[in-house]
């Protein structure tokens, strides 16, 4: 067996225990200033997707092309470079969405989010009605709801038309409560 | 003395930790509970070891990025010698891990065995289950594919729905304004370190608390569990008519979870990985987007929850089904453990099971939703167009031209979401038929802007020759009344 080390006389440990304790609470204490000062920078850049939301906005305007590129009364397919990206996105932010042209500078941009849980919605044409493959969400062209589970209508991006080109104010994932910034509000953290 | 004892010996007086050892594998267990019901727990882990190990050998060649992740499965799948059988069982390793975790519980629950003293096992447990599901959806998400991508769209629509919080929960969850490369990077921390750690320290914990509580004795009818007398009555039964868990019980669990690894290893070898399914790129939107098996029940709740319900029962319903599962222990601490004698407690199961195997069944096929190409894939029946007015087939024509058939099937084939029409014109009058393609409703969408008159008057014509032979059509008995009893009624019944 490995010997054991020797024990220290009871008068001698007894004397030292307070002394010790007391710089063993300072120990703690040093310890957990150490941590807040640690946990500060790390909990900020945790968070910092929420930062980033309400500093610079995640709202940009965004190129969808030319106006010949939608006719009139027609519904089609748009794509564009999503404004906020990072360093390895592939083709993940490449995003859709539906064009309305309804007469003239008057469109609606839908995005290709259903309002249900963010499937991407399929216009018919011939029907008129955009439907979606997950739960069975469908809108009419106006991107009102029709049916399913959805509870409200197609998200719509914010569009002006300006030299002859389409834009829309776009950026972020629509969903229920990151929506309604992109009909041009300023509620939650859409800066 | 040999020398391998030599070196044993060299090292036990460094470690010693031959006693604790011998202690742990050699404690007594209850001579019935060496039975091939307890064997699901070994097995549980025994396939989270592999998983571990399989997780190790495809981070090798994995990479985490958005831009590459699919094509390195890709390349798992055919360039790397056997990288295909490697991420298959990993992927059924991950099946049958939920699977023996959910059976594992399942006994526990109907032996009693979370009754004192093993509440807190139990409690370790429900974690240990919400982290292998953990672990199931951020490995779905790590696949990198169409199904991948809008899982995390309705992961962050799900979160959206908190209140308050949502926009910053779905930003945190999402690691930006998007689903894209910061998104699959988080998903891979957490799959890869966050959630193994936390459950390679509780799988530790929940062992520990088998070995130094002992493994529940097998249930018998009319043998209470009492606080007061428990501890005393389990150590008579394990010291008086016990046997060491090595070598006399441990065979079983040897057997079934040697059995489990093979079985792991002929699914992965005879149906291959799973995926990766289509490449993700959101702007390709023909895509059909489903969860992986053991999510398929939240699918069909999700499409059939009524609307008003959705939100709460997303955000409320989990935080009572946990707590419901923590608490439990607590307030069935005592008593019987057999479930001979718990009726409720098997009843309680039994529903649960048939509820959650019911939504998954439906999830297969999903009947809520459009088939997309319903209308542009088979043909009208032939048998349905034979003999027609040009008017009706013209009807049939719009049927098919409009999309009906996404949603109603007709001759078999066609979506689930709307009534098939078959026998159509035994259920409706005409008028019904206009009114319901006009205005729709009962979740039908109003047709009235989309049909001209014209359209609407052969479709309707069309729906009113489906029904067979020998039924006869629908008829406005209202109508009838009414001109029965007027003597001076109309002679045109028919237009109205």
């Amino acid at each position: 067996m490995i010997p054991q080390p020797p024990q220290e006389p009871e008068s001698s440990l007894k004397a030292e225990v307070s002394r010790r304790e007391v710089f063993a609470k300072i120990g703690l204490l040093l310890n957990g200033f150490a941590a807040v000062v640690l946990a500060a920078p790390v909990i900020g850049y945790l968070v910092s997707p929420i930062l980033g939301a309400q500093r610079g906005g995640y709202k940009r305007w965004v190129e969808l092309g030319e106006l010949d590129e939608f006719p009139e009364n027609q519904t089609r397919l748009a794509k564009f470079k999503n404004p906020i990206t990072g360093v390895d996105d592939g083709d993940t932010d490449n995003i859709p969405c539906w064009v309305r042209r309804m007469k003239g500078e008057k469109f609606q941009v839908f995005a290709i989010n259903c309002a249900h849980l963010g499937c991407p919605v399929r216009w018919f044409a011939q029907s008129s009605l955009f439907m979606c493959p997950c739960h069975g969400g469908v809108y009419y062209q106006d991107g009102s709801r029709a049916s399913g589970p959805p509870e409200r209508g197609l998200f719509e991006y914010t569009y002006k038309v300006e030299n002859g080109k389409l834009w829309i104010e776009a950026g972020q994932l629509p969903t229920l409560s990151t929506s309604a910034s992109l009909r041009g509000g300023s509620r939650g953290c859409q800066g | 003395m040999s020398g391998l004892k030599k070196i044993g010996d060299w090292f036990e007086q460094r470690l010693q930790l031959a006693g604790a050892i011998r202690e742990a594998t050699e404690h007594p267990v209850p001579r019935a509970s060496a039975s091939w019901w307890y064997v699901f727990g070994s097995a549980a882990l025994t396939i989270f070891i592999l998983q571990v190990f399989t997780g190790i050998m495809l981070a090798l060649i994995y990479v985490p990025s958005a831009a590459e992740a699919w094509n390195s499965l890709q390349y798992l799948n055919h360039g790397v010698t056997l990288g295909w059988f490697l991420r298959a069982v990993h992927g059924w390793g991950s099946n049958f891990m939920v699977a023996v975790v959910l059976i594992h519980m399942c006994q526990v629950f109907l032996f009693g065995a979370y009754k004192f003293p093993r509440e807190l096992t139990w409690i370790v447990g429900v974690f240990l289950l919400l982290m292998t599901l953990g672990m199931a959806f951020t490995g779905q998400v790590l696949r990198f594919d169409q199904d991948a991508y809008w899982g995390l769209g309705i992961g962050a629509s799900i979160t959206s729905r908190t209140p308050v919080l949502g926009p910053y929960l779905v930003h945190l969850l999402l690691g930006g304004p998007i689903i894209a490369g910061a998104t699959l990077s988080r998903f891979f921390a957490l799959h890869v370190f966050v959630i193994p750690g936390v459950l390679i320290a509780f799988v530790s914990l929940h062992l520990l608390m088998v070995l130094k509580l002992g493994i529940n004795e097998w249930p018998m009818p009319g043998r209470i569990v009492r606080r007061s007398t428990y501890l005393r009555e389990y150590h008579d039964m394990t010291h008086k008519d016990g046997i060491p868990f090595v070598p006399v019980a441990v065979w079983k669990d040897m057997f079934f979870s040697a059995a489990i690894i093979l079985a792991v290893m002929a699914c992965a070898a005879y149906f291959g990985p799973f995926g990766p399914s289509g490449y993700p790129d959101p702007t390709i939107v023909q895509t059909i987007p489903k969860p992986d098996f053991f999510f398929l029940w939240l699918y069909a709740m999700l499409a059939l929850l009524p609307p008003s319900l959705e939100t709460p029962a997303l955000l409320i319903g989990p935080v009572i089904v946990i707590g419901l599962l923590i608490l439990l222990p607590f307030f069935s601490g005592e008593g019987e453990k057999s479930w001979r004698r718990r009726p409720i407690a098997v009843v309680t199961l039994l529903l649960t099971a048939v509820a959650l195997g019911t939504f998954t069944k439906l999830a297969t096929y999903s009947p809520w939703s459009p088939v997309m190409d319903g209308w542009s894939g088979d043909p009208v029946p032939v048998g349905y167009l034979e003999g027609r007015t040009p008017l009706q087939r013209q009807g049939a024509l719009v049927f098919q031209g409009k999309q009906c058939r996404n949603c109603h099937a007709i001759g078999g084939s066609g979506g689930k979401r709307g009534p098939e029409l078959d026998r159509v014109a035994t259920r409706m009058t005409r008028d019904q038929l206009v009114r319901q393609v006009i205005q729709g409703g009962g979740n039908m969408p109003a047709y009235g802007k989309n049909l001209n008159p014209a359209e609407v008057t052969a479709l309707v014509s069309f729906l009113e020759t489906l029904r067979p032979a020998n039924q006869p059509p629908a008829r406005d008995a209202a109508a009838q009344m009414a001109n029965t009893s007027q003597p001076q009624s109309q002679p045109d019944a028919d237009k109205h």
